[in-house]
C-alpha cells in the first residue's frame, strides 16, 4: 500500500529525504505564477511584441488615410496591440498575466524603437490592465469567447481614453467619440475573438500542455 | 552610454517622458529637443545607427501633428471647414506642440536605448529596483528565446516553397509563418523552464548575483541631466506662459 | 573539479501521473540506487524514463501537473541536462549561463567565479567566458548545460537522452565530457538515451523499463543485454549485435539523369559562399549521400539543388525527363511546379508541417498541386488513405501533426514530400536522432522509391543508413 499522509508541496531543489509521498485525487487549480508560466508569458509576450513592431511600421500610414476618411476612425487598428494582453489571460490564467505579457510587449516594442517612446510602456499598462480586470471580475476562473470579447473591449476603452489624453489631447468630441468607439470594437474582434482563437489553435498543437489552456477539451488519453 | 546601467537610463528616459507629455504645448517640446539635439552627439551613437533608429519618429512626428491641425479642438481664427476638418489657428499651434512633443519624447528614447545588454537590464531591475527575479530572469529568458528564431524563419520560408503553397496568399502565409513560431517558441520556453527549474531556478531560495549591478555618480549623473533638461523645459514654458496642462 | 558526496535514491511503490491522462506515467516503482553507480535507463518511448529522471530532478511539477503514489527520495542535491540543445542556455553569455545554478543556491560571489571555469575545463568547453551561448555547436551547447549543472556540484547527475540531437562529432564530445566529469566529482548518474553502444563503458548498471512504466530488468549491463537485448531492439532501441539490418535486393542499374549540378556556388545568405565549384549528377534509381563535416555547407547544397535557394554561381539544371516543360533551372520553377518534380524533406519536421491534422498535412500537397479548392474529397482520399498506410500512420489520421512522436514526424514529413509522387527526393538529415524502427521504416520506404524510378538524394552522417542503401557517396 503506497505511504499516505502530508501534503505534497514542491521539491525543495537540494533536500534530503523524502520528495513525494501522498495520493491525491484531483489536479487543484493553484494561482500562483510557476516558473514555466512565466517563460512563456514572456514568449507570448515577445512573439506579440514582435508582431507589434511589424503592425506599427505597417499600420502608421493607413492609419493616418483611414483617419483622412473619417477622423477617429483609426482606432480600427487598435486591436493589433490588444491581443497581446488578451492572449497573455487566456492562456496563462493567472492573476497579472494580462497585464504582465501588455507590458513585456510593449517594452519589446519600445526598445526596438517606435515612435512613442517610453509611453509605450504607459500604452501598455492601460491595455494589460483593461484586458486584466475583466478577467478579475470573473476571478480567474471563467475564459470562455465572451470574456475574452468582454477583456478585449475593456482594453479597447482603456487604450482609448490613454490615446486621448497623452496623444490626441487637442481632439474634438467627435472625433475622440468615433475613436473610443472604434477601438472598443476592434477590441472585441480582434482582441477579443482573435486572442481566443488563437489561443486554442495553440493549445490543439499541444505546446500548452502545461497549462490548464491546452488541457481544456481534450479526453483523457 | 552603454556603460550606463539600463535602469538609469530608463528613469532618465520615463521621467522626460512624463514630465513633457503633462503638457501641450510647442515651447516645452521645442526646448527640451533643441537641448536634446545638443547633447546626442554625446551619447555614443553612430551616426548611421541614429538615423536609421530614429527613422520611425521622423516620419510619425509630422503624421501625428497633422492630424491634430486638421481635427484638433477649434479656437482662433477658422483657416478652413471641410466636413469634419477645421483648421483654425488653435488646432495650428497644437499640431506643431504635437509634432514637436514625439520628436522629445521619441527621440531620446531610442538614443538611451539602442544599445542595451538584456543581461545587464536584468541585473539592474532585480537588484537595483528590487523587482522579483523570479519575473525578471524568467521575462527575460522568454525574451532571448525569441531572439533566437532567424533560422528557424528562413527554413520556415523555404518550406513554405517546398510544400508548393508560396505562389499566392502571401498574407496568409505570414499568417501561417507567424502562427508557427508562436509554436515553436511557446515549447521551447517550455523546455526552458523545466531546464532552470532543474538548476534551482524559482525555488525561493533567497538567491546571489554573479554580476554586480553598479549605481553609481555616472548613473546619476544621467538621470540628473533628463530631470535638468525636463526642468528647463517647463520652466521656459511656464515664464513664457505657454504651459498647457493636457487635461482640462 | 572536485570530488561530491555521491547521492543515493530509493523508490518504494512510487508512481506517478500526469495530469489529464488516465494512464499512469509509472507504477508501483521499487528501487534503489548506491552512492556512485552509473545507471543506463532503457524502454520504448512512453515507459516512463523522462518522468522518472523529472522526478527525482524535482521539476514533476505540484498539484495541478499530476499526482503520484508511493515514495520517492534521493539523498542529495540532483542536477539534470535535457534533450534538446536549443532550449537550455538561458544567458546568453557562456560564463553567465554556467552561474546561473550557483546563483540559485545562493553561493556566495567570488565561489562562483571559481566553480564556473571549473565546471567548463571539465566539460573540455574552452571558451571565453564572454562568449555568446547562440553561437556555440549542439555538442558544445549540451556541454555548456552539462557544466551549468556541474557547477552546483550534484551528487547525483541526471541525463535525459543528452546525445538525441546531436551529429556523431557532438555525441562523442558529450559522452567523453560526462565520463570525465563522472570520474573526477565521483557522483551518481542515471541516463536515459536509446542509444546503448556509446554508454557502454559509463554505465555500471542497467534498468529497463516496460511499456506501461514497470521494471523489466535490472543488473550489469552485459547481463541485461544478453536478456534483454532482443526484446529491447524490438521497441526501438539501438542494442549492439542486434541492430536492424533490412535485407534489401541489390541496387537497380541507375537510368537517366534527372537533376545536375555545374560548377555550383552555393550560399544561404548572398555574400557568404559556403561551397564553390561543385559538379553532381542524380541519375534515376539511385540513392546520392551527401556527407561531410559540420559547416561545410551539406544542407545548403541540397536546399539550392532542390530549387529553394538560388545559386550564387554555376547551374542547377533538370533534365527535360525531370523538368518535363517547365524550363531547366528549379529556383525559376512556381512554388507548385516543383511538387510533382522535387520534393524536399527539412531537417527539422516542425518546419514543414502546416494543417492541423495529418491527413490535411498529407493533403496539402496534392491540393496545392489542382489548384486551391479544386480537388475533392474523394480524390484526395485516394492518394492519402494508401500512404497513411504505408507511413504506418492510418491510426493518427485525425490527429494534430505537432502532437506526434519524434519518429512519427520523421514519417510524416516524408510522406508529405511523397504525395505529389515527385521524381527526385531530397533529404536533410533522414535517420537523425531516430529509433531503430523508424530507421528501418524510412530505409525500406527509400529503397521502395528508388527503384520506382525515383532518384534519392540524402544529406546524412549515417554510414549504416549509406550501406544499407547502397548509396553512393558525394563527399563535401
Amino acid at each position: 500500500m503506497p505511504a499516505q499522509g502530508g501534503i505534497s508541496k514542491p521539491v525543495p531543489f537540494h533536500s534530503k529525504g523524502t520528495l513525494m509521498s501522498t495520493t491525491l485525487t484531483t489536479p487543484q487549480r493553484s494561482l500562483r505564477w510557476r516558473v514555466v508560466d512565466i517563460v512563456v508569458a514572456a514568449v507570448i509576450a515577445v512573439a506579440s511584441g514582435l508582431i507589434f513592431v511589424g503592425w506599427n511600421v505597417g499600420t502608421e500610414i493607413p492609419r493616418h488615410a483611414l483617419e483622412a476618411l473619417l477622423p477617429g476612425l483609426q482606432g480600427l487598428f487598435n486591436g493589433g496591440w490588444l491581443f497581446a494582453g488578451v492572449l497573455g489571460g487566456l492562456v496563462i490564467r493567472k492573476p497579472g498575466a494580462a497585464l504582465f505579457v501588455a507590458l513585456v510587449a510593449a517594452l519589446l516594442s519600445a526598445l526596438v524603437g517606435n515612435q512613442w517612446g517610453p509611453l509605450t510602456l504607459v500604452s501598455g499598462a492601460a491595455q494589460g490592465l483593461g484586458a486584466e480586470l475583466v478577467f478579475l471580475a470573473f476571478l480567474y476562473g471563467n475564459f470562455r469567447l465572451y470574456v475574452a470579447m468582454l477583456s478585449g473591449a475593456l482594453a479597447g476603452l482603456a487604450t482609448a481614453i490613454n490615446d486621448l489624453v497623452i496623444w490626441y489631447p487637442g481632439a474634438d468630441v467627435p472625433f475622440a467619440t468615433i475613436y473610443i468607439v472604434t477601438s472598443i470594437v476592434s477590441g472585441i474582434v480582434i482582441a477579443g475573438i482573435g486572442s481566443w482563437a488563437l489561443a486554442r489553435a495553440l493549445a490543439a498543437t499541444g505546446a500548452l500542455n502545461r497549462f490548464a489552456a491546452g488541457r481544456e477539451g481534450r479526453s483523457d488519453v | 552610454m552603454s556603460a550606463v546601467n539600463p535602469v538609469a537610463r530608463l528613469i532618465a528616459a520615463l521621467l522626460l517622458a512624463l514630465v513633457l507629455v503633462l503638457t501641450i504645448d510647442p515651447v516645452s517640446a521645442g526646448v527640451a529637443l533643441a537641448l536634446e539635439l545638443l547633447l546626442f552627439p554625446f551619447a555614443g551613437l553612430r551616426w548611421g545607427e541614429f538615423w536609421r533608429r530614429t527613422a520611425i519618429v521622423w516620419i510619425a512626428a509630422p503624421l501625428t501633428g497633422l492630424t491634430i491641425v486638421l481635427y484638433g479642438q477649434r479656437s482662433g481664427r477658422m483657416h478652413l471647414e471641410w466636413f469634419l476638418v477645421q483648421i483654425s489657428d488653435g488646432s495650428i499651434w497644437l499640431g506643431l506642440a504635437t509634432f514637436l512633443r514625439v520628436l522629445a519624447i521619441g527621440l531620446p528614447a531610442v538614443v538611451l536605448f539602442a544599445r542595451v545588454d538584456p543581461t545587464d537590464f536584468g541585473d539592474g531591475l532585480a537588484q537595483v529596483l528590487r523587482l522579483p527575479a523570479r519575473f525578471v530572469l524568467g521575462a527575460f529568458a522568454g525574451i532571448r528565446l525569441v531572439g533566437l528564431f532567424a533560422d528557424d524563419r528562413r527554413a520556415l520560408e523555404l518550406a513554405r516553397r517546398a510544400r508548393g503553397v508560396a505562389d499566392r496568399g502571401r498574407l496568409r502565409r505570414l499568417a501561417g509563418l507567424a502562427f508557427a513560431l508562436f509554436v515553436l517558441s511557446i515549447r521551447r520556453g517550455s523546455a526552458l523552464a523545466t531546464a532552470m527549474e532543474a538548476r534551482g531556478f524559482g525555488s525561493g531560495m533567497r538567491r546571489t548575483w554573479a554580476r554586480p549591478s553598479p549605481f553609481g555618480l555616472r548613473e546619476w549623473g544621467v538621470i540628473g541631466l533628463g530631470a535638468l533638461l525636463a526642468g528647463i523645459a517647463t520652466a521656459v514654458a511656464v515664464v513664457t506662459g505657454s504651459w498647457n496642462l493636457i487635461v482640462g | 573539479m572536485p570530488p561530491v558526496p555521491a547521492a543515493s535514491v530509493s523508490a518504494r511503490g512510487w508512481g506517478w501521473r500526469h495530469a489529464g491522462r488516465r494512464a499512469w506515467a509509472i507504477r508501483d516503482l521499487d528501487l534503489t540506487i548506491e552512492p556512485g553507480e552509473r545507471v543506463l535507463l532503457l524502454g520504448p518511448s512512453g515507459s516512463g524514463k523522462s518522468t522518472l529522471l523529472h522526478a527525482l530532478a524535482g521539476v514533476l511539477g505540484d498539484a495541478d501537473s499530476g499526482e503520484d503514489e508511493g515514495e520517492l527520495s534521493i539523498a542529495g542535491r540532483a542536477g539534470l541536462v535535457l534533450q534538446d540543445p536549443e532550449s537550455q542556455a538561458v544567458m546568453a553569455r557562456v560564463g553567465d549561463d554556467v552561474a546561473f545554478g550557483c546563483e540559485n543556491l545562493g553561493v556566495p560571489r567570488d565561489e562562483i567565479w571559481r566553480r564556473v571555469p571549473a565546471a567548463l575545463e571539465a566539460v573540455g568547453l574552452g571558451v571565453a567566458l564572454t562568449h555568446p551561448t547562440a553561437e556555440l555547436s549542439g555538442g558544445q551547447k549540451q556541454r555548456l548545460a552539462l557544466a551549468g549543472a556541474l557547477a552546483m556540484r550534484p551528487g547525483l547527475l541526471l541525463l535525459d537522452e543528452p546525445t538525441a540531437n546531436l551529429d556523431p562529432a557532438g555525441v562523442v564530445e558529450v559522452r567523453d565530457a560526462v565520463a570525465r566529469a563522472l570520474q573526477s566529482t565521483g557522483a551518481t548518474a542515471v541516463i536515459v538515451e536509446h542509444r546503448v553502444e556509446v554508454w557502454l563503458g559509463v554505465a555500471t548498471r542497467m534498468i529497463v523499463l516496460g511499456v506501461d512504466g514497470r521494471l523489466l530488468a535490472d543488473g550489469a549491463p552485459d547481463d541485461v543485454l544478453a536478456r534483454e537485448g532482443a526484446a529491447l531492439a524490438a521497441a526501438g532501441v539501438w542494442v549492439p549485435g542486434h541492430e536492424p539490418a533490412p535485407r534489401l535486393d541489390p541496387p537497380p542499374r541507375p537510368g537517366p539523369t534527372l537533376l545536375t549540378a555545374e560548377d555550383l556556388a552555393v550560399a544561404r545568405v548572398p555574400d557568404r559562399i559556403v561551397r564553390s565549384g561543385l559538379d553532381l549528377a542524380l541519375a534515376e534509381g539511385e540513392v546520392l549521400a551527401i556527407t561531410g563535416p559540420n559547416g561545410s555547407g551539406k544542407s545548403t547544397l541540397a536546399l539550392t539543388l532542390g530549387g529553394l535557394l538560388p545559386p550564387t554561381a554555376g547551374r542547377v539544371l533538370a533534365s527535360p525527363e525531370l523538368a518535363g516543360g517547365a524550363g531547366p533551372e528549379p529556383i525559376r520553377w512556381r512554388s507548385r511546379d516543383l511538387l510533382p518534380r522535387l520534393g524536399s524533406v527539412f531537417q527539422a519536421p516542425e518546419h514543414q508541417f502546416l494543417a492541423t491534422t495529418v491527413r490535411d498535412e498529407l493533403a496539402v500537397g496534392p491540393r496545392a498541386l489542382r489548384g486551391a479548392g479544386t480537388l475533392p474529397d474523394a480524390a484526395v482520399a485516394a492518394i492519402v488513405d494508401p500512404l497513411l498506410d504505408r507511413l504506418g500512420l492510418a491510426a493518427l489520421a485525425d490527429a494534430h501533426p505537432f502532437t506526434l512522436s519524434g519518429g512519427q514526424k520523421r514519417r510524416l514529413s516524408v510522406g508529405t514530400a511523397l504525395a505529389t509522387a515527385p521524381r527526385v527526393l531530397l533529404l536533410d538529415e533522414p535517420t537523425f536522432g531516430q529509433d531503430s524502427l523508424t530507421w528501418a521504416a524510412l530505409v525500406e520506404l527509400l529503397d521502395a522509391e528508388r527503384r520506382n524510378g525515383r532518384g534519392v538524394l540524402a544529406v546524412t552522417h549515417d554510414e549504416r543508413f549509406l550501406e544499407a542503401l547502397s548509396a553512393r557517396r558525394f563527399a563535401l
